[in-house]
C-alpha cells in the first residue's frame, strides 16, 4: 500500500520533472543565439539528475522515505527509491553495489564491517518504558524489563512498587516498535500471553494513562505528561544519553556506502541527510537527530 | 394507426431502457458481494492449499490452535472464535430484552411526548460512528470494571459486552417496534374486549403476532455485533493467547485481529489475516441463511 502510494508520488515527480525539463529548454533557446564570446561570469552548480537507490531496514524506512522526498523536491532531476528488505539485505546491497546506499538499524557485525564498508549513523531510534503516574517505581533494570515483558515478574513489589499485579501493554505484531523493543530486549516470540495488545503507540499511551498498574513503552515522540516514563539502568529516556550510548533501549540508523559505488546524486544526498534541513525530516519522522 | 404503432414501438423502447438500467443497478451490488467474497476466500483459503508460495499452515492448528504468534509462526484463532461467540451472546442476552422492552413502550404504553424524546434518541444512538462507542467503552466502561474486576485491567470481555449491548440497541427496536405497529389493530381490539388487560393483550398477542419480525431484529442485532470491529477493539485488550476464563479476561474478537495487524502484515501473516477473514465471513453467511429461512417463514404465513 505504502509502496504504490510511494511510487505514484514518484511518478508524479518525474512527469513535473519532464515538464520542467522541457519548460526550461524553451527558455534557454533564445540565449544560445547570443554571441558567445561572453564569459560566463556566473556559473550556477550543476543540476542533480540521476537515480538515488537504498535499500535496508524496514525501520529505517520512514526515516529514509520522508529524506528522499525532501531531497527530492530540492532537486527535481532525482528519482529517488528505497527499498524495504531489512537491515541485512542492506548491508549486502550495499557491499555488492546493488544500490548506492545501504541502510541498517543494527550495528553492523564483525564479518560486515570486513567488506571495507562506510559507514554513518544519520539519526537514533529509542524507545521509551512507560508507567502510570500514580506508579512509585521510577528506574528498572533491562533484565527486569524483559522478565516483566515475559512475564517471569508479574508483581510490581518484586521490583520495588506496590504490591499490585502488572498489566503487562504490548503493540500488535509487526509493529515496527515492537519489533525493535523484542530484538533490544532479546525475548522475541517470547512476550507473556497475558500481555494486552494495544494499536499504535497512542493507544498504548492511553491504556498506560487510564490503569495504575500498568506497564508499556513507546517512542520518545510519543511521550507527554499523562505516563511517566521510567529511567533504564538509571538512564533517563533523553536524546543526549541515547546519542552518548547510556540510554540501553535504543538503537542507530546507519547509512551503509563504499566510496566507489557512490554518484554526485548519491554524495549530495549524504550532505544533505546530515545538514541541519535532513536532520530536521528526521526529527519529523520521529527519531532522533545526531546533530 | 401507423402513429399509434410508432408511439407503441417508443414506450417499448422506453421500457426496455428502464428495464436494463434497473438490472444493471442491481447487478453493482451483486457483482460486490460476489467480488468481495471471491477475493477474501481466495487469499485467505491460500495458507491451506499445499504448494502456496508463501508457506502453508495447518487448517486444523489454525481452527483449533489457542496462540497468534505471527513471528513465530503459530496462528491459532480458537480462543478468538471464543471470545467473538462469547461477547454476542453476551450482548444479545442483554441487549434483546432492553430492546424488545424499549420497542413494546415506544410503540404501545408511551405517552405521545414521551415517545417524541425517546425515538429520536434511539435513531441517533444508530448514526454514532462506532469509533465514539470505543472511547466512550474506553473512557467510561474500562475504568469502572477496573474498579470491579478481580484482574488488574478493564479490559475484559465484560467490556465488549457493554459496549456491544449498546451498540445493537438501535436494530433491535427501530425493527421490533415496526413488527408492532405491523400487528392489526383488530387483534388488539379482539383481545381488550374480551376483557384483557393491556399488558396481558401486549404479552399474549401483540409481541407473538410480530414473532418473526422480533427474531429478524435479533438476528441483525447478532449480525452488527459480531462484525464490530472499532469499538471493540478499544476495549478489549486483544491478547496473543489464552482462553477466555471468566468475563473479566480479556478477550481479541476475530474482527479486531484483522484490523489490528493488516497494515503491517505480509506474506503467510497476511493471508493468515484473510484466513481469519473467511471464518468472519462464513459466521455471518450462516446468519443471513437463518435472517432468510426466519423472513421466509413469516411470509408463508
Amino acid at each position: 500500500m505504502k509502496k504504490s502510494k510511494f511510487s505514484f508520488i514518484l511518478v508524479l515527480m518525474l512527469a513535473l520533472s519532464v515538464f520542467l525539463v522541457a519548460c526550461s529548454s524553451g527558455e534557454e533557446a533564445p540565449v544560445t543565439d547570443t554571441p558567445v564570446t561572453e564569459t560566463p561570469v556566473t556559473e550556477e552548480p550543476k543540476e542533480l539528475s540521476g537515480p538515488l537507490t537504498l535499500s535496508g531496514s524496514t525501520s529505517v524506512e520512514k526515516v529514509g522515505l520522508g529524506l528522499i522526498e525532501e531531497f527530492m523536491a530540492l532537486n527535481p532531476g532525482v528519482v529517488g527509491t528505497y527499498e524495504s528488505i531489512g537491515s541485512s539485505g542492506g548491508v549486502k546491497n550495499a557491499a555488492d553495489g546493488v544500490t548506492q546506499i545501504g541502510t541498517s538499524s543494527r550495528d553492523l557485525k564483525d564479518e560486515e564491517k570486513a567488506w571495507g564498508l562506510e559507514e554513518l549513523t544519520i539519526a537514533y531510534d529509542g524507545i521509551a518504558v512507560i508507567v502510570n503516574p500514580a506508579n512509585p517505581v521510577e528506574d528498572l533494570t533491562v533484565e527486569q524489563i524483559t522478565k516483566i515483558y515475559k512475564g517471569e515478574i508479574t508483581n510490581w513489589k518484586e521490583v520495588g512498587g506496590n504490591d499490585e499485579e502488572i498489566v503487562v501493554v504490548s503493540r500488535e505484531d509487526g509493529s515496527g516498535t515492537r519489533g525493535a523493543f523484542e530484538e533490544l530486549l532479546d525475548f522475541e516470540g517470547q512476550l507473556t500471553q497475558n500481555a494486552l495488545i494495544a494499536e499504535g503507540n497512542g493507544n498504548v499511551q492511553s491504556t498506560v494513562a487510564g490503569n495504575p498498574k500498568a506497564i508499556g513503552y513507546v517512542s520518545f515522540s510519543s511521550l507527554d505528561n499523562t505516563i511517566k516514563p521510567l529511567k533504564v539502568e538509571g538512564v533517563e529516556p533523553i536524546a543526549e544519553d541515547v546519542i552518548n550510548g547510556t540510554y540501553k533501549i535504543s538503537r542507530p540508523f546507519i547509512f551503509i556506502y563504499k566510496e566507489e559505488n557512490l554518484t554526485d546524486v548519491s554524495r549530495a544526498f549524504l550532505d544533505f541527510v546530515m545538514s541541519e534541513e535532513g536532520q530536521k525530516v528526521v526529527e519529523e519522522k520521529g527519531a532522533i537527530r545526531v546533530k | 394507426m401507423g402513429k399509434d404503432m410508432k408511439l407503441d414501438r417508443k414506450n417499448e423502447l422506453k421500457e426496455k431502457l428502464a428495464h436494463y438500467l434497473f438490472l444493471f443497478n442491481a447487478t453493482v451490488a451483486i457483482i460486490s458481494v460476489a467480488a468481495i467474497a471471491f477475493f477474501v476466500f481466495y487469499r485467505g483459503l491460500q495458507p491451506f492449499i499445499p504448494g502456496n508460495a508463501e508457506g502453508t499452515y495447518s487448517l486444523i492448528d489454525f481452527l483449533t490452535g489457542l496462540e497468534w504468534r505471527p513471528g513465530e509462526g503459530k496462528f491459532g484463532i480458537l480462543y478468538m472464535i471464543v471470545g467473538s461467540l462469547l461477547a454476542t451472546t453476551g450482548a444479545i442476552v442483554l441487549g434483546v430484552p432492553i430492546g424488545i422492552l424499549t420497542a413494546v413502550f415506544i410503540a404501545e404504553l408511551a405517552p405521545k411526548w414521551i415517545r417524541t424524546v425517546i425515538k429520536p434518541a434511539v435513531e441517533l444512538l444508530a448514526g454514532i460512528p462506532s469509533v465514539i462507542y470505543g472511547l466512550f467503552g474506553l473512557g467510561i466502561i474500562v475504568p469502572a470494571i477496573m474498579q470491579l474486576s478481580s484482574q488488574p485491567q478493564g479490559q475484559s470481555l465484560l467490556a465488549v459486552i457493554l459496549v456491544l449491548m449498546i451498540m445493537i440497541l438501535p436494530t433491535v427496536i427501530t425493527i421490533t417496534e415496526s413488527a408492532i405497529k405491523a400487528v392489526p389493530d383488530s387483534y388488539r381490539e379482539g383481545s381488550l374486549g374480551l376483557g384483557a388487560t393491556k399488558l396481558y393483550t401486549v404479552f399474549r398477542v401483540v409481541l407473538p403476532a410480530a414473532k418473526s419480525g422480533i427474531l429478524a431484529g435479533v438476528v441483525l442485532g447478532i449480525g452488527r455485533a459480531i462484525g464490530e470491529t472499532m469499538a471493540v477493539m478499544l476495549v478489549a485488550g486483544n491478547p496473543i493467547a489464552g482462553l477466555p476464563t471468566s468475563i473479566f479476561s480479556p478477550v481479541r474478537p476475530l474482527t479486531t485481529n484483522i484490523a489490528m495487524e493488516m497494515s503491517y502484515a505480509f506474506g503467510l501473516h497476511q493471508e493468515m489475516l484473510f484466513a481469519t477473514g473467511v471464518v468472519l465471513f462464513t459466521f455471518i453467511i450462516i446468519i443471513n441463511l437463518i435472517l432468510n429461512r426466519i423472513t421466509r417463514g413469516s411470509e408463508l404465513k
